[in-house]
């Protein structure tokens, strides 16, 4: 079990704060992966891990995104 | 071209056409003389963008001083962001002067370019931001609850008139602290600012001056009564470390006004019009409410309110096209929503459709400042409609009227009663 814990591939998602425009998409599709600033434009949380169930609201988000300000990383 | 009134399918609006004329008189060709002021093109939108997309995608008309009208995602998207060919001080097509200059503007943060419009954008982002909104939804449901129990038992009720109209203007005046009681008043100047197109330059001049006399009114009585609302907020806010000038603190509120009222209207009734006209998609989302977020998206995407409006800030040309200084430039982005190349079964409505980066609300700096409120409405407006009536039906698709100018929706919208709760 610990073995396919660290060899597992991590999804981290990704905002970029010069595209987003505060569309709010990702908050309303995955609020356990982003939050809103005061000015409502999107942050992750934490440090933008994804955990394995919540991949698919991910990758949901991504394709939400009208200003295309969020990214996937698989490190 | 001609179009016939089809019994409505997924994207067809069949309408009867108000009396009301352009300007100009009648449209002759839609690729060369367009005018979206012009009864026939709200009412056939959908039509005349799919026509345009595939035989002149970048239409112009000498109408207005010259109007450029792009219909496909990709050029709406690249003229939204691109700021510095394309300016933002007037964004509603008429045929006055503009008067106030960039990079304020007559309402800012709408009518500002940058750098100036960020700084206007991010005094109001707060007040705007999910979280301030979302306290709202019991009030919008319980203003809804009382629309819908004050219709009676009546078997034809009017959706638009008697119901979507209401919705924003009621939220609107309460978060401005002005007297509800003024609704009428508000729509007037909507519709005078908005659908009168048609106006001449001093009639539309004149219904400014109004409208500014209106606001300069409200602010006094707040100077007078001081409460918390988003007048008083505007009052004591700050740019460049100085207070707002009264010209921001009017011109702001004319935008809080005016741009969150009949687009609001417009996206609650083509809903119901939808499903007036799509009785699957009703009992779907009457039978499965956790329907109603794709829903609201997909509805939103297909039958989007708002056509935006730029100036060519200088000339240059534009993929082929000469575009002149000063000339207009819409973005349809209800057009750019249903382009195929962007979207998936563009022209067919799926209200479960889970992929929609649709650009209702505008793409770049000026995303509307409302969205997470109309986006509220829209939702909560539609919910309780569906609760109170599981199945309505058009009364009569010929009586169905379509707005006037940039901002598209029914503006009487009679349903027939089925079933009620």
């Amino acid at each position: 079990m610990s073995h396919d814990l660290v060899y597992a591939v991590l999804m981290r998602v990704e905002i970029d704060g010069e595209k987003c425009q505060g569309h709010n998409r990702c908050y309303a599709l995955a609020p356990e992966l982003f939050d809103v600033d005061d000015y409502g434009n999107a942050v992750v949380i934490g440090d933008g891990a994804v955990p394995a169930e919540l991949e698919d609201k991910a990758r949901l988000a991504v394709a939400n995104c009208p200003e295309f300000a969020i990214s996937i990383i698989d490190d | 071209m001609t179009y016939t009134q089809d019994t409505p399918d997924d994207l067809q609006a069949g309408a009867h056409v108000a009396s009301a004329g352009s300007l100009y008189g009648p449209v002759t060709d839609w690729a060369t003389d367009f005018d979206h002021a012009d009864p026939e093109y709200n009412a056939n939108a959908h039509e005349i963008w799919a026509d345009l997309r595939g035989s002149c995608p970048i239409a112009h008309s000498d109408r207005y001083g010259g109007t450029w009208l792009p219909v496909t995602h990709a050029d709406v998207a690249r003229i939204a962001y691109d700021t510095e060919h394309f300016t933002s001080r007037s964004v509603v097509v008429n045929t006055g002067e503009v008067l106030a200059e960039a990079p304020i503007g007559g309402a800012p943060p709408i009518t500002s370019d940058p750098p100036f419009h960020h700084h206007a954008r991010r005094i109001l982002l707060p007040p705007f931001a999910p979280k301030k909104i979302e306290p709202w939804e019991d009030d919008v449901r319980a203003l809804c609850r009382d629309l819908l129990t004050d219709m009676g038992d009546v078997d034809v009720v009017d959706a638009a008139v008697q119901y979507a109209q209401h919705i924003p203007v009621n939220v609107i005046a309460r978060m401005l602290g002005f007297p509800l009681e003024d609704a009428d008043v508000f729509r007037g100047f909507v519709h005078q600012v908005l659908e009168g197109v048609n106006l001449s330059p001093a009639e539309r001049q004149a219904s400014f001056e109004q409208l500014d006399l209106y606001i300069d009114r409200q602010i006094q009585d707040h100077v007078d009564h001081p409460r918390e609302d988003l007048t008083s907020f505007l009052m004591g806010a700050t740019i460049f470390d100085e207070p707002l000038s009264l010209e921001h603190v009017r011109g702001s509120i004319v935008l809080l006004l005016l741009a969150g009222i009949d687009t609001t209207w417009s996206a609650i009734g083509s809903g119901i019009w939808h499903l007036a006209s799509t009785p699957s998609d009703l009992e779907r989302l009457d039978a499965d409410p956790s329907l109603w977020p794709t829903a609201v998206e997909e509805l939103l995407r297909a039958y989007a309110p708002v056509t935006m409006a730029r100036m060519v800030a200088k000339d240059h040309d534009f993929n082929g096209c000469p575009m002149k200084r000063d000339e207009w430039v819409l973005l349809p982005f209800p057009a750019a929503n249903l382009d195929p190349a962007e979207f998936e079964r563009a022209d067919e409505v799926l209200i479960d459709r889970e992929v929609n980066r649709h650009s209702a609300f505008g793409l770049g700096i000026h995303r509307c400042l409302g969205s997470n409120l109309a986006r509220l409405e829209v939702r909560v407006a539609l919910e309780e409609f569906v609760r109170h009536f599981p199945r309505f039906e058009l009364a009569d698709p010929g009586a169905v009227r379509w707005s006037v100018g940039q901002i598209r929706g029914p503006r009487e919208l009679p349903v027939r009663v089925l079933q009620r709760r």
